[in-house]
């Protein structure tokens, strides 16, 4: 099962990566995420392990993560290495007005399962979706408001100097 | 599916538990009648498989998860709290209070809850009464790492750095009353403890609450069980009788029921290291009586957020 969330941020696109790839930003925006952990010594880039969890329904679900693409600063996925078989990835666009585009996406599942898995996956699309928008949404605000702190910030350098 | 607390067979009055006498052996049979019921009760542990952690299979319990999470996301909407509380590594002691009957819905909610969170390849046992194991069609469930409560399988499983789930209460506890849902009664176990003490294993207190308004517990049945000597034949001293769903009156449970769709919540406390808590050579019933008063307190916080039985 495959779902997918996105947003435009009025912000640079280096501004957005440095959000999405730190690791210790994640609950920081991430909806329904309970753990984001650095596992191993390598905090950032490619073969970079967290262990993640999400709440979703009754269980917090997730595993042993790693980075499988690391394209500075328009992608990044992962996919599991233990734990509920998933994929995810951010995908980062410049727009021509000097905004981000922003997609997140993320294809879970248990191999094996058989119909109760389907079924399992289609129940539990709504809060992984779910999950994805508000994702989407609190990282626009996050940045957009830093965005506009940063900017009264140096008017008010400005207006001391 | 009534898993019980570190117990090798149902006890003279009826619970189970670590530290007791294994169940009465052989009573004199004054009668044809008590000879057959000994045979037959002689048959029927010997059909008991031994426990063996060997039949845990992490990738059976992992396609079974999505089944799993479904019944107990949607019909039980369960919640379980605090599994940050237990170690991330070494062996574990999980001692929960158990409830809703045969059907225990609280452990399939738990088993979820602790397979996801630390991953199926955790090494995480479940103790169940023998004639749980012994059912036929309840088989898969040692492939969940439910192995049949024995002092020695506890050892065991702890022995080898897994987390062991057991439930003091029992038989006892699970079929008490439901207005007697919101309290904590192991009847007496302390086995478990001088376990924990033995092998310097931490103890983590896991409280549930729902479980017993999956139906309406009547009685546990022990006078009914005595008169229909049940004792002397199955050695069964409770023949618990309750209203659950299709049967209408249940007597025994033995068939099980379907659970009412009873909101389901868990609350893992934190972590007790027995001897930095109460000293280098702690007493038994001190631990014992402050594991029950935390798991009460706990209970009642969680009964206080529920407005309505079973809709929560």
């Amino acid at each position: 099962m495959r779902v997918s969330a996105n947003a435009k941020v009025a912000a640079p696109i280096d501004q957005v990566w440095s959000f999405v790839s730190d690791p210790e930003r994640v609950l920081s925006f991430m909806s329904g995420v309970t753990r984001w952990e650095v596992e191993g010594a390598r905090r950032t880039g490619l073969g970079a392990r967290y262990r993640v969890l999400f709440r979703i329904g009754a269980a917090e679900i997730g595993g042993l993560i790693e980075v499988v693409e690391w394209e500075k600063p328009t992608e990044l996925a992962w996919t599991s290495v233990l734990g509920v078989d998933q994929r995810g990835r951010w995908r980062l666009r410049q727009l021509s007005d000097g905004g981000t585009r922003v997609e997140l996406r993320m294809g879970y599942g248990v191999a094996g399962s058989g119909p109760w898995g389907w079924l399992a996956e289609r129940a539990a699309a709504p809060i992984v979706s779910g999950h994805l928008g508000r994702t989407a949404r609190q990282l626009k605000r996050m940045i957009e408001h830093e965005q506009v702190r940063a900017h009264a910030a140096a008017r008010r350098a400005a207006r001391a100097a | 599916m009534a898993l019980t607390g570190v117990a090798s067979a149902p006890s003279r009055n009826g619970r189970v538990g670590l530290g007791q006498d294994e169940a009465a052996q052989e009573r004199p049979c004054g009668s044809l009648i008590a000879r057959i019921a000994s045979e037959f009760a002689d048959r029927l542990q010997r059909r008991i498989p031994r426990g063996d952690l060997d039949e845990r299979d992490p990738d059976f319990i992992r396609e079974r998860l999505p089944l799993v999470w479904l019944v107990a996301s949607i019909w039980f909407r369960g919640e379980v709290r605090g599994l940050g509380n237990i170690p991330d590594r070494g062996p574990v002691l999980l001692v929960g209070n158990h409830s809703g009957g045969n059907m225990t819905p609280d452990t399939i909610l738990f088993t979820l809850a602790f397979s996801t969170f630390f991953g199926v390849e955790r090494r995480f046992y479940q103790l169940a009464h023998n004639l749980v194991l012994a059912m036929p069609t309840l088989g898969y469930l040692r492939k969940f790492g439910t192995v049949a409560a024995s002092p020695s399988n506890a050892r065991e499983a702890l022995e080898t750095g897994a987390v062991l789930l057991i439930y003091p209460g029992g038989d006892y506890e699970v079929h008490r009353p439901s207005w007697l849902r919101n309290r904590i009664d192991f009847g007496g176990h302390k086995g478990f403890i001088r376990l924990a003490l033995e092998l310097g294993v931490p103890i983590v207190p896991v409280v549930a609450i729902g479980g017993q308004e999956t139906a309406l517990f009547v009685t546990r049945g022990e006078r009914l069980a005595r008169l229909l000597w049940l004792d002397r034949v199955l050695r069964l001293k409770a023949l618990p009788i309750s209203l659950a769903v299709p049967w209408g009156l249940n007597v025994g449970d033995m068939l099980g029921h379907i659970p009412l769709p009873a909101k389901l919540t868990i609350e893992t406390l934190p972590a007790i290291d027995l001897r930095a808590e109460f000293g280098p050579d702690p007493n038994v019933d001190e631990i014992y009586d402050h594991l029950i008063r935390l798991m009460q307190e706990t209970l009642d916080a969680l009964a206080s957020e529920r407005r309505l039985p079973v809709l929560g």
